[in-house]
């Protein structure tokens, strides 16, 4: 048995992921979701994750977030190894790094939608009025300004994606993770979303991770990777012919 | 964040009203049992607080309290006027009677017999009439528990006429008393009289009522009471300690009332911990994404501790506003004469419900902290 050696970091990654392993107890039993996964997120991208359900993507997507340990295996998040940091410096690293976009939202229902869309530069310390004016000016761009004192049950559910947008980019983040964006819309609001997810979040110094098994969005990818099994099986721009 | 916190405990109106519902409900069980217990075994020393010219309590070595006496030989009462420090001494006498009604039905009542020639003994006020009605033939004083009992609000007591273990009392004014531990009605009458309408056995004197000579304590001048003369002297508050220690330890009050308020703290932990749990567990996929984009566990916590003081410090506010309430209403209940909330029981019900919510708050916490931020991707 010969050990595999993983190539070195790209220094334009903005992830760089080497060797991850991720074992789940189950009983008795020990399953290994992810099988020494090694991967690169460039900046000024916008990569796809994409596989049939249980093949690790959500679970890889985790750890390259920091927000599951890998039972194995190191990341780098803008040459940071974030699994060395201590668990607050985790949790603040996410802060001011990370932005997610997640399939069911999560907004809050109590706040409105600026406030939603504030919610990282308040936990970041920003007084809750600069923060919400800094929210509008990104729901603006997203042009649902004017629904920015609605509740989130007062919004349709594409106006409550723009608001989750607006909630992943406000701080201004290096990374974006969007989890299945698409995956409650029609193929043409898919294709818009992908379209403003492009606009606002890819830019150089950036970078932008999306998890999907939505077919019809695969040809706005500038990168996709595919998992089988908990291993890579294809990572180019575009999908390979038997997908 | 807390901002955020608050937003989403008030924004889930049915599940706030639901916690502000049990924190002020348990509140109001707690405060309320306790007040009443707090007053009702106070009422134990309301013969005591009813003479408070008297300084010491002087009675016969068995007594306890001044409804459990043993009637003392006259000459205690020369005794103890002979003890140093003993500024003046008066004879005391309290006793059971019968009263017959103008309906025919037999009431038991106390009587009281006050010295003849300055009425001590007396409660300080009277409702009605003066203390010196009671220099009249036959003259009686009502509290005012009797005055509401034995007669209807048409009728003034005062000038009617009682039938008094058969003798005529003439009712010549209303005391103004702290009601007894069991209601019952009380006549104040001059000691000479009380002796008349009281059918006694040799000794009738039940307590000596003393006033200390200036520039003594009534705990010296109590000690030298009992070393010079054999009898039993207690001072003002020891007695009227005494009265509510008797009744704490000869009734289940203290058992009764305790079990509602432990059901009030119960309750409160039910209601509360059902609700915060549920307000949680609908909101935990929030508080996982908060963890995901990067709020610490340490912020977490404040935000659930900012939700359960708010809830906490609104609903204890109405339970103790409700509390007062019902005492204010139930007021011109002669029961609840003199009923007032002491500063302890407000205190002790705040630690109730900062109890109930530490407990619940951390039952809630646990499913948040333990929430991964990865599980707002599955």
């Amino acid at each position: 048995m010969t050990a595999t050696v993983s190539p070195p970091c790209d220094a334009e990654a903005a992830i760089c992921a080497r060797g991850i392993v991720r074992e789940f107890e189950a009983g008795q039993s020990t399953i290994r979701v992810l099988h020494g996964i090694d991967a690169d997120i460039r900046s000024g991208e916008m990569t796809y994750v994409v596989g049939e359900s249980g093949s690790g993507k959500t679970t890889l997507i985790s750890i390259m977030c920091g927000i599951l340990y890998p039972t194995e295996g190191e990341v780098k998040v803008f040459g940071t190894d974030i699994y060395k940091l201590s668990d607050t410096e985790l949790v603040n690293f996410r802060l001011d790094n990370i932005g997610f976009i997640f399939q069911q939202y999560n907004l809050i229902p109590s706040i409105d939608a600026a406030s939603n869309a504030a919610v990282p530069l308040i936990a970041q310390g920003v007084p809750l009025h600069e923060a919400r004016e800094r929210a509008k000016v990104l729901l603006d761009k997203l042009n649902i300004l004017d629904q920015a004192d609605k509740l989130p049950r007062q919004l349709s559910g594409g106006q409550q994606q723009r608001v989750a947008i607006a909630r992943a980019l406000v701080h201004e983040p290096r990374l974006v993770v969007c989890d299945e964006p698409t995956a409650a819309l029609d193929a043409r609001s898919g294709r818009r979303v992908m379209d403003l997810l492009r606009e606002v979040a890819v830019a150089p110094g950036r970078a932008c991770i999306i998890v999907t098994h939505d077919n019809r969005i695969f040809d706005l990818a500038d990168r996709i990777i595919v998992l089988e099994d908990g291993r890579i099986t294809h990572d180019g721009k575009d999908m390979p012919d038997d997908h | 964040m807390l901002w955020i916190a608050i937003r989403m405990l008030t924004g889930d109106a049915q599940k706030f009203y639901g916690l502000l519902f049990g924190i002020a409900f348990s509140t109001l069980l707690i405060t309320q049992q306790m007040t009443i217990f707090v007053n009702l075994v106070q009422r134990g020393a309301s013969g005591v607080y009813n003479a408070p010219e008297a300084e010491v309590w002087v009675m016969d070595p068995v007594s306890r309290t001044t409804d459990v006496s043993y009637a003392m030989p006259p000459t205690a009462l020369d005794k103890v006027r002979s003890v140093q420090g003993v500024e003046w001494a008066v004879p005391h006498l309290r006793a059971v009677a019968n009263v017959r009604t103008k309906e025919g039905d037999l009431e038991g009542v106390g009587v009281i017999g006050v010295d003849d020639a300055t009425l001590i003994g007396l409660p300080a006020r009277m409702a009605k009439g003066d203390k010196s009605v009671l220099f009249a033939p036959d003259a009686v004083a009502v509290d005012d528990t009797g005055s509401l009992r034995f007669f209807p609000p048409e009728i003034d007591p005062v000038g009617q006429r009682l039938e008094l273990n058969d003798q005529r009392a003439v009712i010549r004014g209303i005391a103004d008393s702290i009601p007894s531990f069991t209601s019952t009605v009380v006549l104040y009458t001059r000691y000479s009289n009380a002796l008349n309408f009281v059918p006694g056995t040799r000794n009738r004197l039940s307590f000596v009522l003393v006033g200390v000579s200036e520039g003594q304590t009534p705990s010296e001048v109590a000690a030298r009471i009992e070393r010079e003369t054999g009898l039993k002297a207690r001072t003002r508050e020891e007695f009227a300690q005494a009265g509510i220690d008797f009744i704490i330890e000869n009734t289940g009050i203290p058992t009764n009332f305790g079990i509602t308020v432990f059901l009030g703290f119960v309750v409160g932990v039910a209601i509360v911990g059902l609700t915060f749990s549920l307000f949680i567990r609908d909101n935990i996929k929030q508080f996982g994404a908060l963890k995901a984009i990067g709020v610490t566990n340490a912020k977490i916590v404040r935000m659930v501790a900012a939700q359960a003081g708010l809830v906490g410090l609104i609903g204890y506010a109405l339970g103790v506003i409700g509390t007062v309430v019902f005492i204010l209403a139930f007021s011109a209940n002669p029961f609840f004469k003199g009923f007032y909330i002491p500063w302890q029981v407000p205190l002790i019900s705040l630690v109730a419900v900062a109890i109930i919510l530490a407990i619940t708050g951390f039952i809630a916490l646990r499913s948040v902290l333990k929430t991964e931020p990865a599980a707002v991707f599955r």
